[in-house]
């Protein structure tokens, strides 16, 4: 799971009304080069929760984010570069999402958060 | 595989790791679920800037759909509840991010992010209750109400489906309206029994002149390549009732009695019954018919 998904995911169980951020418990990160796309980036930046996302970063290891942002930012190329690394090329390979409410905890294996809700969540 | 592998077991015991592999080796299901993909990514006009969006595929399985939108440049995020085909797309090394999840729980997203979501060959599932506590019809909600929720204003979901009848599609449709989305059902192929495939295209959003459902393909008889070597399946392809009128008159005119006792002939000595030609045989009818 890249932070572009954590940005979007929000915990659905039943009765939990602010389900975001999933908090990020880190076994083991990963790190995979991708291709660069300025467009991409201008697309989703109004899309994305900025703190979480910086909080998300940080939790993996990667610093390197601003503590604001506006869309003004997103003409410096050195900037648009630290948001691709951080949205993209960085997996939560082994871990945990936690949900922010209940504690509930949603495992991550081999890059794929469990997102299935037990019988009582729904 | 049966045709309706949906009534055999639920979708995570039926696509277990032996049925995955077996699906994903299949050069003849990689190729119809990418021409699904094409098709679907197509009906999802997303604006031609070259821009790469943010997609959900839902049902994504082992990545087939998904490696679609990857050709084409975009992001995705896959949902899938069987952990073997997520298994498999891990194998093939595809490019979208992939959550372990059920469809029927409704979709653990932010509201208004997504720009756009596919889902291929899986929303029937929905139809079936699996287990006791499973309700076609709330999962149905679920689903769409949280779909809904996720996409931007203005954005597109098209799902191939195969609806197992008429009541099943129904059931898909009024769920998706009820949800709020404004659409409906795309056909391709409608006279082909082996080409037909159905679309469910919906907008997230009011209805307006961009939420008017596209046309299918093969609908006034284009043909269809699959088709081309059967000459049945080529006659069924031309319907008269979706001709435009103009052009339906002119054949007419050109066609007369001769013709049809020409062509009643030849078809009497293929063996078919034919009804016998009598003066009513071509005749012009009342306007009335
Ligand atoms: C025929 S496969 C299609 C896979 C992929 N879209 C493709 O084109 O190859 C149908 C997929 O839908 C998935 N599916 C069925 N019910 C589901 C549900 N309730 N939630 C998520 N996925 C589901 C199955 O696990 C299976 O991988």
């Amino acid at each position: 799971m890249r932070l572009f998904t954590h940005n979007m995911l929000s915990s659905n169980i039943k009765g939990v009304a602010n389900g975001f951020p999933l908090r990020i418990e880190v076994d083991q990160v990963v790190e995979k080069q991708v291709d660069f796309h300025p467009d991409f980036l201008r697309n989703m930046f109004p899309k994305l929760e900025w703190k979480a996302l910086v909080d998300a970063a940080r939790t993996m290891g990667y610093t390197e984010l601003p503590e604001e942002a506006d869309s003004s930012m997103l003409e410096s190329e050195e900037f648009l570069r630290k948001l691709h690394h951080a949205l993209l090329e960085l997996h939560l390979e082994e871990g945990a999402l936690v949900c922010p409410e209940t504690g509930r905890k949603f495992p991550v294996n081999k890059g794929i958060p469990n997102m299935l809700l037990h019988e009582d969540e729904v | 595989m049966s045709n309706r592998p949906e009534l055999l077991a639920p979708p995570e015991i039926f696509y277990d790791d032996s049925e995955a592999r077996k699906y994903t080796s299949s050069s003849r299901i990689i190729d119809i679920q990418a021409r699904l993909s094409e098709r679907a990514l197509e009906l999802l006009a997303l604006p031609v800037d070259g821009i790469p969006r943010l997609l959900l595929d839902i049902g994504c399985g082992s990545g087939l759909s998904g490696e679609t939108l990857t050709e084409n440049g975009h992001q995705w995020i896959g949902l899938d509840v069987s952990q073997s085909m997520l298994n498999i797309a891990l194998e093939r090394e595809v490019e979208g991010d992939l959550l372990l999840g059920d469809m029927g729980q409704g979709l653990a997203l932010r509201p208004g992010i997504i720009d756009g979501a596919i889902s291929i060959s899986a929303v029937q599932w929905l139809c079936n209750a699996d287990k006791s506590s499973h309700e076609p019809r709330l999962r149905l909600k679920a689903f769409f109400g949280s779909l809904y929720r996720c996409l931007a204003r203005g954005a597109r979901a098209v799902f191939q489906v195969y609806p197992e009848n008429i009541a099943q599609r129904e059931l898909i449709l009024r769920s998706a309206m009820h949800a709020g989305f404004a659409g409906g059902v795309v056909i391709d192929y409608p006279h082909s029994a082996k080409s037909r495939k159905e679309y469910l295209v919906l907008t997230c959003g009011p209805p307006s002149l961009s939420t008017a459902v596209p046309r299918g393909k093969g609908e006034d008889g284009e043909s269809c390549s699959e088709d081309e070597n059967s000459e049945e399946n080529q006659m069924v392809c031309i319907s008269d009732r979706n001709r435009p009128k103009k052009k339906q008159k002119i054949t007419r005119k050109g066609k007369g009695r001769d013709w049809i006792f020409k062509k009643k002939e030849q078809l009497r000595r293929k063996g078919n019954a034919v009804p016998p030609d009598t003066r009513y045989t071509g005749r012009k009818r009342k306007a009335r018919f």
